[in-house]
């Protein structure tokens, strides 16, 4: 028999401690809470320059990834750019602003390319042959493609009326789409109760504990990015709340690991009014989450029970962060001054961290002293209907230069 | 005709190996009462020390979270059926 290419690290319950070895288990069989993969302290941890030298991917980031051995999939994921806008920074009046630009992650144009690589490499370790997720929609397109290439069947179950971009960009692989009647919260149980009776690897379901780390990747592109340090601030979209938590996490293992100094930074979460149960708990400031059912366009974040919202909310408050709910129009508010200002074009989920930034800073939460970074988590072209009233007000003209002139005549006219 | 609950496989093991259990009652919260006379065991993993669901799971009444409908206090007729499953999932 031959060694495996690829192990998947030990696992330990977040709420009673217990120890699990490597499986496909994301809650404790004592207590039903959340299991976490365990790090030794003893394991070798690179310097930058190592790092530095690593081809441009997550993976330059492995020793901090519950994997051990060489990943079999997904090798070129991550390492998407981090751009400075000036522009935006004047308009939001913050320092410094920097977009971390997860809307061209590869292969499927969002942040979900990263917990999907780190979940198929564990499902390889952990001999599952058949991998399958509940989604609002990028996550189906991530775990569609990356599944395909690495050939292994994928079962995606999505709400039914997600957007036809977003249902496209999964069936293309030759997934096994399944449309649900229901909201993605009636998904995420129909899954949960999926895994409990096939041998599969639902990502973020039993496979959720190995799947999260991957957001960690976020955190560690921008310390390197903005040249081995921490930003002051980071505004994230929240749905489930993993993000932001992997956020912080991520920024502390580096902070522990002497890779950056300094203070981690203000954490701030960003949701949609419709649907904004964490921000509720982050001004509440205790309790638990009360769940809503989702009314916004920006289905992406369309989660009404978050399962990682009390751990968001907390992190939110420890690091002296927010959270801001933002509306519908001002999420594609948000859309365009990311597009006008950056170059970049955002999905919902995008715009509600545009929005939600601007909110924050209007109320003196984000201020000229900081260094912020935006996380743009997906793709303007997922969700362009939102936009569509852009195209309402284009000319439509003859293919005259008469015409033309016209326009440019009305154009460099002084407005009425 | 009492009301079908079914158990995800984490919480079957304190249940004789029985996934799919029966219980009678008028709310959730007398289901959660009689299963726990039933299931001593299980009593700590339904419901906290206030009386409150267990944090780490959720409870559906034909395919509604109940904490969108009153909680424990969510009225049950017969033939319902109640999912419980753990909350610690998707995102």
């Amino acid at each position: 028999m031959t060694a495996p290419r690829i192990e998947a690290h030990r696992l330990r319950c977040r709420a009673c401690g217990a120890d699990y070895d490597a499986q496909a288990l994301a809650i404790c069989e004592n207590c039903i809470g959340p299991l976490e993969p365990v790090y030794s302290d003893r394991r070798t941890r690179p310097d930058r320059a190592t790092i530095a030298r690593r081809p441009p991917s997550l993976w330059r980031y492995r020793e901090w990834l519950p994997l051990n051995g060489e990943p079999v999939y997904s090798t070129e994921t991550g390492f998407t750019p981090l751009i400075e806008s000036p522009s935006l920074a004047r308009t939001l009046g913050a320092g410094r602003l920097w977009i971390k630009n997860d809307s061209v992650s590869h292969p499927s144009l969002s942040f979900k390319d990263r917990v999907v690589a780190v979940a198929l490499n564990a499902a390889a370790a952990l001999d599952l042959d058949t991998v399958g997720c509940a989604s609002t929609g990028n996550l189906a397109n991530a775990v569609a493609a990356q599944a395909a290439r690495a050939g292994l069947p994928a079962w995606v179950f999505i709400p039914e009326d997600l957007e036809l971009a977003k249902v496209i960009g999964t069936a293309v692989y030759g997934a096994r789409v399944v449309r649900v009647r229901g909201t993605y919260d009636d998904v995420n149980r129909l899954c949960a109760q999926v895994a409990d009776r096939n041998n599969w690897g639902i990502v973020n379901v039993n496979l959720r504990s190995y799947y999260g780390e991957g957001s960690k990747t976020v955190a560690f592109e921008i310390a390197e990015q903005l040249g081995w340090r921490l930003p002051t601030a980071v505004v994230a979209p929240m749905a489930g709340g993993s993000l932001l938590t992997k956020l912080h996490k991520g920024f502390r293992e580096f902070l522990a690991d002497e890779i950056v100094a300094g203070g981690i930074p203000r954490m701030y979460g960003a949701q949609a009014a419709g649907c904004a149960p964490i921000v509720r708990l982050v001004e509440k400031g205790e309790g638990r989450i009360e769940p809503v059912v989702p009314d916004t366009i920006a289905r992406s974040l369309a989660i009404g029970s978050p399962a990682d919202g009390g751990y968001a909310a907390r992190v939110i408050r420890e690091t002296g962060g927010w959270a801001a709910a933002v509306s519908d129009a001002d999420i594609v508010t948000g859309i365009t001054l990311l597009a006008e200002h950056t170059g970049v074009f955002t999905e919902t989920a995008g715009g509600v961290t545009v929005a939600g930034a601007r909110a924050l800073a209007m109320t003196g939460r984000l201020t000229a002293a900081d260094e912020v970074v935006l996380c743009i988590t997906g793709n303007g072209l997922k969700t362009a209907e939102v936009v569509q009233d852009q195209i309402e007000s284009l000319p439509v003209i003859a293919p005259s230069l008469r015409e033309v002139s016209d326009l440019l005549d009305w154009a460099a006219a002084p407005a009425a | 005709m009492p009301v079908t609950v079914q158990l995800p496989n984490v919480l079957a093991k304190l249940t004789d190996g029985q996934r799919t259990v029966e219980a009678t009652g008028d709310t959730v919260g007398d289901l959660v009462t009689a299963l726990s006379r039933q299931f001593p065991e299980l009593e700590a993993r339904l419901r906290d020390r206030r009386g409150q669901p267990y944090e780490f799971v959720a409870f559906y009444l034909n395919d509604a979270d109940i904490r969108l409908n009153g909680g424990f206090d969510t009225a049950v007729r017969d033939g319902d059926e109640l999912v419980i499953v753990p909350s610690v999932a998707g995102g």
